[in-house]
């Protein structure tokens, strides 16, 4: 048997080397092999057959790689890296794609600049629009990465155009409260528009969701990097140029800045899809390093307002303070939650994250309830409408989190459950933002 | 007789959470099991049986737990919950519903049973 034993121990180690089979699932592997052997063993066939017949009918190990790859968190990314069966494989790994549609993203916004002579003139049509000039060209980037057919790539301009038109046409007043709304919703919900060119139009499925919300997650951590890195290379020429001209150092950031941001948009993602298992380190260690903190400051913030009170400190910006509070949180939870082996029971750092979320929950209620009451004085305007809605939606999406937590942690439900209701609640964030586009500016007589 | 891919992946879940029902089991008893119930026409590809598994635990149609076995050999025994158990039933409806309607076509049309015979 010893000849096998080797065969074996050789058989491990090429299986182990497949990138998405981990030690556990190598272990399980090597158990059936073991007792495949044995039973061919049984059945007078010699060792080495039994092993070369074992190792057969196990399978070809690069479909079984991919098997696993879509268990194990069912990450796009390495489907795509190990060329999924019904897509043609990739020569390149899409760089130049990729800049296309960058140096069109720049493009854009440096037509739009020139058109709206920023920044000698700040006309608002120009931060109304803004993600307009950009957003589209990442939808373009991802439909045409995914091959879009003609029907697809008609739905996924739709949006973009319904958008660009509804918040065009609307007649604002001056210094109009529902423009800036328009304004900071506006990005959201193109950004939702995204997520269907990139779930190559399958926007009914969960697991493609969860996709998109790693895939956002991951975009703002490389977004974030490139900002930095983009910051002082910019800074650092505008201090070697300042002796030249003060001015050729402003000229420079006002050209370079705009299409540098917005090509990064489409190079983040890009990175996002190429350079994926980059980050996907880095998020569980982000998540493990913030959710404590933000669970040790929400404990202590909720308890100082319980003793305090809220009205003290209550005032009109607040409520966004809160809203900010609780996206953070919730990006906290998704984080997490992608970052997540599904197939885990539940540990210490989920019950750590039940803590953060009750906390920002208590201390939502309470400001809430000081809200309603103000509300109930000064009565309704613009903002108020819109940030008490945006703190409805996200406290029921953490009160569901919650809930179904607590039930998961007592064993009660799986964590597949939990995984869904962040799911299934997407859509109404993107309803919500459109909104706010929509329905408010006209609700408030654009004022 | 060469069973169709697409059919043996459609039929694999319900078959899995079927024999679960019978009692817990293993990988490669699973395995056995399958082959032992289709006679040896469903070749199944034996790895393939461990991702759809771990599916079935994510989704929480059964429970999973490693435990050791007499030979000494490290398995992840599996048992079906009844949220496998519901999904078996409505799974089973469905395959009902299909084997019914291919009977009825099956049994209605002239030329099959000639074709067959002549096979």
């Amino acid at each position: 048997m010893d000849g096998v034993e080797s065969q074996i121990a050789e058989w491990r180690t090429y299986v182990a080397k497949a990138p998405a089979v981990n030690g556990r699932d190598v272990d399980e592997l090597e158990a059936h092999l073991r007792d495949q052997i044995a039973e061919l063993d049984a059945g007078g066939l010699a060792a080495d057959e039994a092993f070369l017949v074992a190792v057969k009918r196990m399978g070809a190990l690069d479909s079984l790689s991919r098997e696993f790859a879509r268990e194990h968190s069912g990450r796009l990314w390495k489907q795509l890296v190990l060329g999924a069966e019904d897509e043609p494989a990739r020569s390149s790994s899409g760089w130049i794609e990729a800049l296309v549609f960058a140096l069109a993203a720049a493009v854009a916004i440096q037509v739009a600049r020139l058109a709206a002579q920023f920044p000698d003139e700040e006309p608002k049509w120009l931060l109304r629009n803004i993600s307009l000039f950009v957003l589209p060209f990442l939808a373009g980037y991802f439909a045409h990465r995914r091959q879009l057919d003609t029907r697809r790539w008609v739905l996924t301009v739709t949006p973009f155009v319904f958008v660009a038109v509804v918040a065009n046409l609307y007649p604002y007043d001056a210094d109009s409260d529902t423009e800036l709304l328009v304004a900071l919703h506006l990005p959201v919900v193109l950004w939702f528009a995204v997520a269907y060119p990139y779930m190559r139009g399958t926007i009914r499925s969960h697991e493609r969701r969860m996709d998109f919300v790693r895939f956002t997650g991951e975009w703002v951590i490389y977004y974030a990097l490139i900002a930095l890195g983009g910051g002082v290379l910019l800074g650092l020429t505008a201090l070697i140029l300042e002796p030249i001209g003060p001015d050729l150092a402003e000229r420079v950031v006002e050209w370079v800045l705009p299409s540098g941001a917005a090509g990064a948009v489409i190079v983040a993602a890009w990175l996002v899809e190429s350079k994926q298992h980059v980050v996907e380190n880095m998020a569980p260690v982000l998540t493990m390093l913030f959710t404590p903190l933000f669970a040790v400051m929400l404990t202590v913030a909720a308890a100082t307002y319980a003793v305090f009170g809220v009205f003290g400190a209550f005032d009109r910006e607040l409520l966004g303070v809160f809203d900010a509070l609780l996206v953070v949180v919730l990006g906290l939870v998704l984080y997490a939650m992608s970052a997540r082996e599904p197939s885990r029971p539940a540990g210490l750092m989920d019950r750590v994250e039940l803590v953060a979320v009750a906390s920002a929950l208590v201390l939502d209620v309470m400001v809430l309830g000081a809200m309603v009451a103000r509300i109930g004085d000064l009565g309704f305007t613009p903002n108020r409408a819109a940030t008490l809605g945006l703190n409805l939606v996200l406290l029921v999406n953490l009160a569901g989190t919650a809930w179904l937590s607590v039930r998961f942690l007592t064993g009660r439900i799986t964590f597949h459950r939990l995984e869904r209701w962040q799911t299934s609640y997407l859509p109404i964030f993107a309803l919500w933002a459109a909104t706010v586009i929509v329905v408010l500016p006209p609700t408030f007589a654009f004022a | 007789m060469h069973i169709d891919k697409d059919l043996v992946a459609a039929s694999a879940t319900p078959l899995v959470l079927a024999i679960l029902a019978e009692g817990e089991s293993y990988g490669y008893a699973l395995l056995k099991r399958v082959r032992e119930l289709s006679g040896g026409e469903l070749e199944w590809t034996d790895g393939m049986l461990y991702p759809l598994l771990q599916r079935l635990g994510r989704l929480g149609y059964v429970t999973t737990e490693w435990r050791t076995s007499p030979e000494g050999r490290r398995r992840r025994y599996c048992a079906i919950t009844d949220d496998g158990r519901a999904a078996l039933a409505a799974q089973q409806r469905q395959w009902v519903a299909v084997t019914h309607a291919l009977g009825g076509v099956w049994r209605s049309s002239a030329w099959l049973p000639t074709a067959l015979g002549e096979a």
